[in-house]
């Protein structure tokens, strides 16, 4: 592995993206995402990618700057116009996140991929990681969960067209806002919910923090129609290999709904930001969330000094 | 009534396809026996929940060659 000073978060943790100290001022955050259509329609899939991609910097309380396409599209077989308008749903995003596209690259490919590099800036030493949690810290989540479920039923073509809507400005929703409304407060960790579920990134925490990470069943938010298509076994294989993956870190009491399990760990696309925060903040926290009219402001559990390295659901 | 099994062999497709196939088998036989050929542990889990929420009972989860025959059924 290379070792370089100003290298403040590399390739050695699992966070949501690099850091690296231009000056005693400045720290560049990197980061990269990309993937295949999760909705039909094109405009809104590029929203969704470019607002899963800009997630990392706001993760890391970072102000994204610039960004890149990456496109893998099949030329041949697919309509210009298809690319153009994802295109468009990506820069709208931007716009949005004040952040200016500089370039891009495309290649051919038989499966539609697309996503941005984005760079942003933070000072070197404010920004947030997964690894600052402290003992007596409350969790909040900024948006519910359940889209990788919801997806798995638009999918199948059992999704009603309201409830597709919902799940689209979800995931196309920024976390500028959160990442805002955490400005100037006392915050000790943060990460976003994405592909390893509230289940996996908590465990992330719960591991570079080396605490026991607690989470109410009851509290999470969740998507209303999530709980339904889990039960009818509209699970994607990504929730079962999370649980698996955790399972040895994983204690859930006997009173919590085998489904919520299910529910913790789908793999979100765009999800909330996780956010650990001193019990005496927490209030202020959740206010300046709830002024933004974040998806979510909810405390869903804390922190403990026992069981380090654990997640238990109760 | 004699045990008319239909199979569904969603075998090679990626969820949610084995559980449309699924809700689609059990659509057209209305009640009965029938069984599921599956290739992965998440169609196998989300085949069983799809039965189970439509009101059949899943009886029987066989391995078989690299995946699993799922027997469910309801009474008419």
């Amino acid at each position: 592995m290379q070792k370089d000073p100003n290298l403040l978060v590399g390739l050695d943790v699992s966070d949501d993206a690099g850091v690296y100290r231009l000056t005693d001022e400045i720290a560049l955050i990197q980061t990269l995402d990309f993937f295949t259509p999760i909705v039909d329609d094109p405009f809104d899939f590029g929203r969704i990618a470019a607002a899963n991609s800009l997630s990392d910097v706001y993760a890391m309380g970072g102000r994204p700057l610039t960004a890149m396409n990456i496109v893998c599209f099949p030329i041949k077989e697919m309509d210009n116009k298809v690319l153009r308008s994802i295109l468009e749903g990506g820069l709208e995003t931007l716009k949005r996140a004040d952040t200016i596209l500089v370039g891009g690259h495309s290649v051919e490919d038989p499966e539609l991929k697309y996503g941005l590099s984005v760079t942003g800036i933070v000072h070197p030493q404010k920004f947030l990681t997964n690894a600052g949690a402290r003992p007596g810290d409350l969790l909040i989540l900024t948006k519910p969960l359940g889209t990788g479920i919801l997806a798995t039923a638009l999918k199948a073509d059992m999704l009603e067209g309201d409830a597709t809507r919902r799940i689209t400005e979800l995931m196309a929703t920024l976390n500028k806002d959160a990442a805002q409304a955490m400005e100037g407060l006392k915050i000790n960790a943060c990460t976003d919910i994405t592909g390893f579920g509230l289940l996996g990134h908590g465990l992330e925490m719960a591991s570079a923090s080396n605490v026991g990470i607690r989470i109410h069943a009851e509290k999470v938010p969740v998507i209303p129609e999530t709980i339904e298509f889990a039960s009818m076994g509209l699970v994607p294989a990504g929730s079962y290999t999370n649980q698996k993956f955790c399972s040895k870190q994983l204690q859930v009491d006997d009173t919590v709904d085998p489904l919520l399990i299910d529910i913790f760990s789908d793999p979100q696309t765009s999800g909330g930001l996780l956010i650990s925060v001193p019990k005496d903040i927490a209030p202020s926290l959740v206010e300046r969330l709830t002024e933004k009219k974040t998806p979510a402001a909810s405390i869903i559990g804390e922190v403990s000094g026992s069981n380090p390295g654990m997640i238990q659901f109760y | 009534m004699s045990d008319i099994v239909n199979t569904v062999d969603a075998r090679g497709f990626s969820c949610p396809q084995p559980v449309i196939m699924t809700l689609n088998g059990i659509k057209k036989a209305n009640k009965g026996k029938m069984e599921i050929l599956v290739d992965t542990d998440t169609a196998k889990e989300n085949v069983s929940r799809a039965a189970g929420a439509q009101g059949w009972v899943v009886e029987d989860i066989q391995p078989e060659d690299e995946g699993y025959r799922i027997t469910i059924r309801k009474e008419g």
